[in-house]
């Protein structure tokens, strides 16, 4: 299992359109993967669930990643966090 | 007859109005009494799904990419919303454990979604409740067997009145014809809002229930910026927003044609086109305006229209949102620059004789160490968060910059003392508005990273002219010899020192001053967003050496009114 923390850089925080992407990136993946917020913890496969969250910018979230293929999809979410996220 | 709305996508829309009217949906009460009811309504469910995705996915694919990305990422989301493991979930379970139909478990799961978002304290969020009923009515219908889902064409210039509109309307609709929207309800980050700004029709939400007054077929006008609506107003007024719209045609044109043209010379020199603003939001509209930063942010607006300082945080907080906003161009944030004009009467300073000449800005802060590095430290955190520089106002003198960079280290060490994070290379200017500073240019640039040029002030202490007295208006001139050459030493001597010199004042937005300054060896201006687009047409039409000639024509000149008609006659 992977855990790894991540502010929000980006000015509006977690908006629909960033959280639409990574819904659709953890679907290449077999691992279980959650985003985790405080004390709330929702699967990636729920864009609901993630928007329901409320992340803002500047708030530090963490992702867990359970499962087979859990190396190359954190590569991939940290690249998301990186990138994206970022440049929004 | 007006309304008063809020204005969410500025422009000036004259044209018939056309009432948009919804179906609602209705609860039927039914309850499943068997297993193959339960299996049958769930494989409605997945069906009405599938049905709803290729929808959106052709809506995707016919997607008009000219019309801005925003309404094609909106549908992406919707897809997303539409296959969330969540509401299906969610629908499924309602169906088999409370025995629900179809119809009404869709109705209550959208429900329960719409009112989770419209809940959130931020704005932004509340607003995707729209895009949740948007996909349940999306997947309402395909579960009804009435399918009508034929989009209506609208007659030249339609301006569309409605209670909401969804993204999916917005979306969808021919707009060839719609040339406005108005709405009941909504808000600035609202689909409809952002889809309206990104396609360019004026459009005002928030207009309450009087927006039901509106008939088919009324004239109406729509002022997208005031957020006023007028409804079938006299000949007289339509001739004026004739006008409003026409002028407003002609600059967003130019506008779009210039936003990603970078300001460049004929020869190949880059000029820093900034905004001047006064919180996060405007940082917005500047970088929609094409600014490259913002060489003023005005701290006072956090200080004024309240009852006592703000504290460290809630200052971080406001620094930080503008420096997350900026995505990393700098920010010049100018500490408190308060008395003179502007008075905080919490702080119960005794009124002055001659406030301009006072006790105000730097002055206070170096009186006032405990508000001067609380201000600091707030900005200092937020330099975390992007590129921010610390410019001091009102500096008349070497010993100020001195004191206000010690106090400046005493808050770096106390940060650092706490093991906060920030930028600890922040680049550190001034403010040249005194005359004493301009003049003393080659001594204070030894102090300081940068220099920022506040021509308002200092064209009234150059003068001694109140820029407020009516009386004496017409000796408060900029293109006086004296200013000029005043600004040409602070801008000859920042380049003999290697550092930055920038133009924050009114005379950086006159596209008469551009060339001269541009002359004079000036590199970075800094202005209302609005004002960018204009002064750019100027820069990328214009050379360096045909500005240097312009400064050195305008250097021999002795008054001022030959130096403007001349500046008129040589700018493009």
């Amino acid at each position: 299992m992977i855990t790894k923390d991540y502010i929000i850089t980006a000015a509006e925080g977690m908006h629909a359109r960033p959280a639409t992407n990574l819904v659709k990136l953890t679907k290449n993946y077999s691992s279980l993967i959650s985003l985790k917020k405080g004390d709330r913890t929702v699967k990636l496969s729920s864009l609901m669930n993630i928007l329901s969250l409320g992340i803002k910018g500047g708030e530090t979230i963490s992702i867990i990643i359970d499962g087979e293929d859990e190396t190359s999809a954190i590569i991939a979410i940290d690249a998301f966090f990186e990138e994206e996220l970022k440049h929004l | 007859m007006m309304i008063n709305g809020i204005g969410v996508s500025p422009g000036i829309a004259i044209g018939k109005a056309h009432l948009l009217k919804k179906q609602e949906a209705t609860l039927s009460g039914v309850v499943l009494s068997n297993d193959a009811d339960i299996i049958a309504e769930t494989t409605k469910f997945n069906n009405a799904v599938s049905l709803s995705v290729i929808e959106i996915e052709a809506m995707i694919s016919n997607y008009d990419q000219s019309q801005g990305i925003e309404g094609l990422e909106i549908l992406e989301t919707h897809i997303e919303l539409l296959t969330d493991p969540q509401i299906s979930e969610d629908v499924t379970e309602k169906i088999s454990k409370e025995k629900k139909n179809v119809n009404d478990a869709v109705i209550e799961v959208i429900a329960g979604a719409v009112q989770l978002f419209k809940n959130m304290d931020d704005e932004y969020l509340s607003a995707r409740a729209a895009d949740v009923q948007d996909i349940g009515n999306r997947l309402l219908r395909n579960l009804n067997a009435s399918n009508q889902t034929h989009t209506p064409l609208y007659e030249a210039d339609t301006i569309i009145i409605a209670e909401d509109l969804t993204p999916s309307d917005t979306i969808s609709m021919d707009i060839t014809h719609v040339i406005g929207f108005a709405t009941q309800v909504g808000g600035r980050t609202s689909h409809a809002a952002i889809i309206a700004r990104s396609r360019g029709i004026p459009t005002v939400v928030g207009c309450g229930v009087t927006l039901l007054d509106i008939k088919d077929g009324d004239l109406v006008i729509l002022d997208g910026q005031s957020g006023a609506i007028i409804i079938k107003p006299g000949q007289e007024i339509v001739e004026e927003y004739r006008v409003k719209r026409e002028n407003w045609l002609k600059q967003t044109s130019r506008l779009r044609s210039l936003k990603n043209t970078p300001a460049t010379t004929t020869d190949g020199i880059h000029i820093k086109l900034l905004a001047n603003i006064g919180d996060a939001n405007d940082m917005d509209q500047a970088i929609g305006f094409g600014a490259e930063g913002s060489g003023l942010l005005r701290t006072e607006l956090l200080f004024m229209g309240r009852d006592a300082l703000p504290g460290e945080d809630e200052q971080f907080e406001f620094y930080k949102a503008v420096a997350l906003k900026a995505k990393g161009k700098p920010v010049i944030v100018r500490t408190l620059d308060i008395g003179g004009d502007k008075q905080l009467p919490y702080l119960n300073f005794p009124a002055e004789q001659n406030p301009f000449l006072g006790y105000r800005a730097i002055r206070i802060c170096l009186d006032r160490p405990d508000i001067f590095i609380t201000q600091l430290k707030a900005i200092l955190r937020a330099s975390a968060f992007g590129q921010l520089k610390i410019m001091f106002p009102m500096i008349s003198n070497i010993q100020e910059v001195r004191a206000a960079k010690l106090i400046l280290q005493q808050a770096k060490d106390e940060l650092i003392k706490a093991s906060i994070a920030f930028d600890k290379n922040i680049p550190v200017g001034i403010m040249i508005e005194i005359p004493s500073a301009a003049i003393t240019a080659d001594l204070l640039a030894k102090e300081v990273d940068f220099f920022s040029i506040g021509t308002n002030d200092l064209c009234q202490y150059t003068l001694a002219v109140d820029r407020m007295n009516e009386q004496i208006k017409n000796l408060y001139d900029p293109y006086n010899p004296g200013v000029l050459r005043l600004i040409a030493n602070v801008i000859e001597q920042g380049h003999q020192n290697n550092i930055e010199v920038g133009m924050c004042g009114e005379l950086a937005s006159d596209p008469k001053a551009t060339l001269l300054l541009l002359g004079m060896g000036l590199t970075g201006f800094s202005m209302s967003a609005t004002a960018i687009p204009e002064i750019k047409n100027i820069i990328i039409n214009s050379s360096l050496t045909a500005a240097k000639q312009i400064h050195k024509r305008v250097m021999e000149m002795d008054r001022s009114d030959l130096i403007t008609a001349y500046l008129q006659e040589a700018t493009p």
